[in-house]
């Protein structure tokens, strides 16, 4: 009793582990974690799928081992008990009940009210009359309470022997006879071994399979550990169309999926929609909405070129697929598409989270391997109420992402920034700038030599920033500058940058001086901003996304699962048996009329509490009141 | 004269049973006429147990029945009010200041906090007035609580008609329920063991909940109608959910009064409280009665969950927890009624309880991430 007590703690505990370190993660994710060394270990103690582990099954079937032999051993003994009316004690034996009442002497009453009472009272009643003229009223109630300790603890069993039915003991004992084998290459279902091959008479399994939008296939994949298996499926499904429906506040409000199950058995296809919370049974198989993802979505996208002012070039991408641009030798891995996205702008703000629109998350690989990941926003996102187009960038998946801010312009377009941007990489432009400045900030006209250092200095000022955005000129100042005076040429340099940038906008755009107006300003300092950061974005290109037409993917789940019945059943077992053992209160009770005048009372009850205290005073002060 | 009176009271008895029964049964029967376009069978199944489940408790429990007319008839004042227009709830004198749904559950807030502070005069001045005036503004509470989740259900529906949905479906609207049901729960034992001293310990519980609700509402903002994400859209969450806090709320009082047993084990406030038998015997009751109803939370979990993720036990960490906190009060009642243990051990033990408990309802969401949808903090 105490063994099995233990183990319903041990099991507790032992639950702990697995809600404490994520389950059936990738394993490069524990290697990180923990290293080498202990991502071994784990993994022989099998922390990685604690549940499915053999110490873990061990103490389950420990579990129901000795929940079984309580059962086997206590069974009999309730249900003669539940039979039997012991009409067989005697006076003694009554007499050493903790709960007794002797009467002394009694009315001649007819025993026909004692028992009209005892029935009142729920009681199944027994009259016997002993040799010696003594009689002996046997009554008894709430007996199913015993019964409920079976219903109990086989309703544990049960479920426990239906999870098991459900769980993969089968196939590890297969592993282990080297009968399967999983399988670790990313390679086509159709070139996986049979050994890595689960047969359509598998009994049960729980498998995932993606389809794209008019696509149809007819396995789906077991992950295990740091691979998968391929199981087989009695029918082909196709995924006619994938739709995700939203609410007003851009919170998905639905996932349907349109299938169409094929069976060679069957003459006609059958049509089903499956969304969350209501999937689709067929063959004994369960077919469950569980995600989505993308299912290669085609792509327009244009190439700004930021460092030249060569202009763009146009790509034709899918997601998922790769295009290597030779002349940089970078290669684009396109990773996901996403129509929409609800983002809260505002950080630290209350403010409703909203739909941004698309955006497409891409790696940019360069001919020594190494990979940075981007993700680009199509539509222009207001910031503290201006447009910009956004791009984030990083160097690995656990930074944040860093993002480039390019304003848009009063088209909504990136066209105006590019020709600015193209109108800085403009060395003749920026000379014809710096020597308009000179000329109207050096007033003296004699003093060439002054006037020639100032237009020198707003030449290179400009084309430090030019060539490496503000960190060029911070870097520049910091080598250049005695420390008393760096405060002071920063400002200058700035005011420079500035002056220069708005002069060479008008002059490029052909403005007025009245068209440089407050949001005109703006503009150009964001536009310098932008420009800045370009440095530091990793890429020499901006990605527009010009044009899309989406396509997606379904993730569904498959379940075969024999053993869910006999869970349910077990459960209901489970219910009933402890509502009894709770909520009914076995009563025995025993009156002796003696012959010789006299009685005695006794009631006993398997559990002694308060209120049994309260029954027994309660019948046996009727009792004595009707006989005494 | 006493004729007399029983009479009335009987009759005003039947009369009581008869309004409440057709109320329950009207208010069904409405539903059902108005709505059962939107609902399947099961919802309509569980619309009519619940009839059958409410009139079973108000049969039993006279105080309870009176509860619900009262917050039928608030309510549906409430909803009078509203005439479909939401922004009555800044227009409207009664709405803004008392039955709006934010309002009444502020209210049933003082009313918690208030009761708390009178339970705990009137244990120390052994003052029966006081324990009365707590035990009704207990109910009163209970009676704002409960329009305002009602009228709150109602508000979801005018804010968009595929946005309305039951009240039990986040943080906020849960520990509301969760403060309900546990003073619902203690206000039966209050009258079944004829002591109001015990109030003190077990609003402790409920005004912490209180506490996280107020955070919540003025610290997080975030006692605002969210829509209700797919996996959440299920019948299954209409009585999984009330169940689970059915079971939660049990195991809190059973913690709490074992806080009065070590307390009054130890002769602090012995002579102020219930005697030690009752005490034990109160903290047995409420777990055996939330040890069943989490039972069958679990097992209406593991339905659900073979409904919306394809598998009745994924060993997700809420499921795992909810197993834990069933082993650990599967083996207190081993201990207590096989191997007959009593007293300080199994107090103490109860009250580790309710930790666990509170982990696997509050800490999971907080430290571990799973596929449980709701109650990110
Ligand atoms: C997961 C395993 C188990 C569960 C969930 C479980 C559950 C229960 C429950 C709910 C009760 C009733 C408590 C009450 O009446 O308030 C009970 C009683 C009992 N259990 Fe278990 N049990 C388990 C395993 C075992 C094992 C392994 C044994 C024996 C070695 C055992 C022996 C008993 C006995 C003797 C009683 C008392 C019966 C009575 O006096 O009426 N249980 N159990």
């Amino acid at each position: 009793m105490s063994f099995a007590i233990s183990m319903l703690v041990f099991l507790g505990i032992a639950s702990i582990i697995g809600t404490i370190l994520k389950q059936n993660e990738p394993y490069e994710n524990y290697i990180i974690k923990f290293g080498q060394f202990w991502f071994v270990f784990f993994e022989k103690i099998g922390l990685y799928d604690v549940y499915q582990s053999i110490w873990f099954l061990t103490i389950l079937l420990f579990l129901v081992i000795s929940t079984t032999l309580c059962v086997t051993k206590n069974s009999p003994i309730i249900f003669k008990d539940f039979l039997l009316f012991k009409d067989s004690l005697e006076e003694k034996s009554l007499l050493s009940f903790t709960h007794h009442l002797v009467l002394k002497n009694r009315k001649k009453v007819s025993l026909s009210r004692v028992i009209d009472y005892l029935k009142q009272e729920k009681f199944k009643v027994r009259e016997k009359s002993k040799d010696n003229g003594d009689i002996l009223i046997v009554a008894k109630k709430g007996d199913f309470q015993r019964l409920g300790y079976i219903f109990t603890h086989v309703g544990v069993v049960v479920i426990c022997l239906g999870g098991l039915l459900d769980g993969n003991l089968f196939f590890k004992a297969q592993e282990l006879l080297g009968y399967k084998k999983i399988e670790t290459l990313d390679i086509p279902a159709s070139k996986v071994l049979e050994v890595s091959r689960l047969r359509i008479t598998n009994p049960s399994f729980r498998a995932n399979m993606t389809l794209a939008e008019g696509s149809s296939d007819n396995v789906a994949f077991v992950r295990k550990k740091d691979g998968y298996l391929v199981q087989d499926l009695p029918f082909k499904i196709t995924l006619k169309d994938f739709r995700i429906e939203h609410y007003s506040t851009g919170m998905p409000k639905s996932f349907e999926s349109d299938l169409i199950i094929s069976d060679p058995e069957l003459s006609q296809d059958i049509a089903t929609t499956i969304t969350v919370n209501h999937p689709f049974t067929y063959k004994g198989i369960s077919i469950y909405q569980s995600d989505f993802q993308d299912g290669g979505t085609n792509l327009d996208v244009k190439l700004w070129n930021l460092l030249n002012s060569s202009g763009s070039q146009k790509i034709n991408a899918k997601i998922f697929e790769k295009i290597k641009l030779d002349k940089d030798q970078l290669t684009y891995e396109f990773n996901d598409f996403r129509k929409f996205n609800i983002l809260n702008l505002k950080e630290g703000v209350k403010e409703k989270p909203r739909n941004v629109g698309p955006s497409v998350t891409y790696k940019i690989r360069n001919n020594s391997g190494q990979a940075r990941e981007y993700i680009s926003y199509q539509l222009a996102m207001l910031i503290d109420d201006r447009p910009f187009f956004i791009s984030g960038m990083r160097e690995t998946p656990q930074e944040e992402f860093k993002y480039l801010k390019i304003p848009a312009d009063k088209n909504g377009s990136i066209a105006e920034f590019i020709s600015f941007k193209e109108a800085l990489q403009n060395k003749i432009l920026i000379e014809m700038v710096a020597k308009k400045m000179t000329n109207r900030s050096v007033k003296s006209d004699n003093n060439s030599s002054v006037k020639q250092s100032f237009e020198d200095s707003v030449n290179k000022i400009m084309t430090l920033f030019v060539e490496g955005g503000f960190s060029n000129i911070a870097q520049n100042i910091d080598n250049n500058i005695p420390t008393n005076e760096k405060e002071k040429a920063v400002q200058a340099y700035l005011k420079i940058i500035d002056i220069a940038s708005i002069e060479l906008y008008k002059n490029y755009f052909n403005l007025s001086d009245k068209e440089i107006d407050q949001s005109a300003i703006r503009f150009i300092q964001e536009s310098l901003n932008a420009y800045s950061d370009m440095f530091l974005f990793g890429s020499p290109y901006y990605f527009e996304l010009t044009n899309y037409e989406q396509k997606e993917a379904s993730g569904l789940q498959l379940t075969k699962s024999p053993g869910q019945f006999w869970v349910y059943l077990g459960s209901l077992s489970l219910v009933l048996g402890i509502f009894s053992m709770i909520y009914l209160h076995e009563r025995k009770l025993w009156l002796l009329i003696k012959a010789k005048g006299g009685a005695i009372i006794a009631v006993s009850s398997n559990r002694k509490n308060i209120d049994f205290e309260l029954d027994y005073r309660k019948v046996s002060q009727a009792i004595k009141k009707i006989i005494q | 004269m006493f004729t007399k009176l029983f009479k009335a009271s009987k009759t005003s008895f039947v009369i009581l049973n008869v309004l409440y029964l057709s109320l329950l049964l009207g208010g069904a029967l409405y539903a059902l006429k108005t709505f059962s376009s939107y609902m399947d069978i099961y919802e309509k199944a569980i619309l009519l147990s619940s009839v059958g489940f409410f009139s079973w408790l108000g049969w039993n429990w006279n105080h309870f029945k009176k509860i619900i007319i009262l917050v039928f008839a608030l309510s549906l004042f409430a909803i009078q009010l509203y005439s479909g227009v939401l922004t009555n709830n800044e227009q409207v004198f009664l709405l803004k200041y008392l039955l709006s749904s934010q309002s009444a559950i502020m209210w049933m807030n003082v009313f918690f906090v208030l009761a708390l502070v009178l339970y705990w005069l009137g244990l120390l001045a052994k003052n029966k007035l006081l324990d009365d005036i707590a035990s009704s503004f207990t109910s009163i509470a209970i009676l704002f609580g409960f329009t305002g989740l009602l009228v709150r259900w109602y508000e979801s529906y005018l804010i968009g008609l595929d946005i309305g949905h039951i009240p039990i479906s986040n943080l906020y609207e849960v520990f509301i329920l969760f403060c309900l049901i546990t003073s619902l729960l203690y206000l039966f034992y209050e009258e079944k063991f004829n002591t109001k001293k015990l109030g003190a310990f077990v609003l402790i519980v409920i005004n912490a909940a209180v506490g996280f609700i107020l955070w919540y509402t003025f610290d997080r903002h975030a006692d605002g109608v969210q829509p209700l994400v797919p996996a959440l859209q299920s019948y299954w969450m209409k009585i999984h959910v009330p169940a689970n806090f059915i079971g939660y709320g049990a195991f809190s009082i059973a913690a709490m009064v074992s806080i009065a047993y070590l307390l009054s084990a130890k002769k602090i406030l012995a002579s102020y409280l219930p005697k030690l038998a009752v005490l034990d015997d109160l903290i047995y009751k409420s777990i055996a009665i939330g040890f069943i109803f989490f039972t069958v939370a679990t097992i209406l979990g593991a339905i659900w969950a073979a409904e919306a993720w394809g598998g009745y036990w994924s060993w997700d960490p809420k499921e795992t927890w909810a197993l834990i906190v069933w082993l650990n009060y599967a083996a207190w009642l081993h201990y207590r009624i096989v191997k007959g243990l009593r007293g300080t051990v199994l107090a103490w033990w109860a009250l580790i309880g309710l930790i666990i408990t509170t982990f696997a309802f509050l800490g999971v969401n907080m430290f571990l991430s799973g596929l449980h949808s709701y109650g990110e903090l």
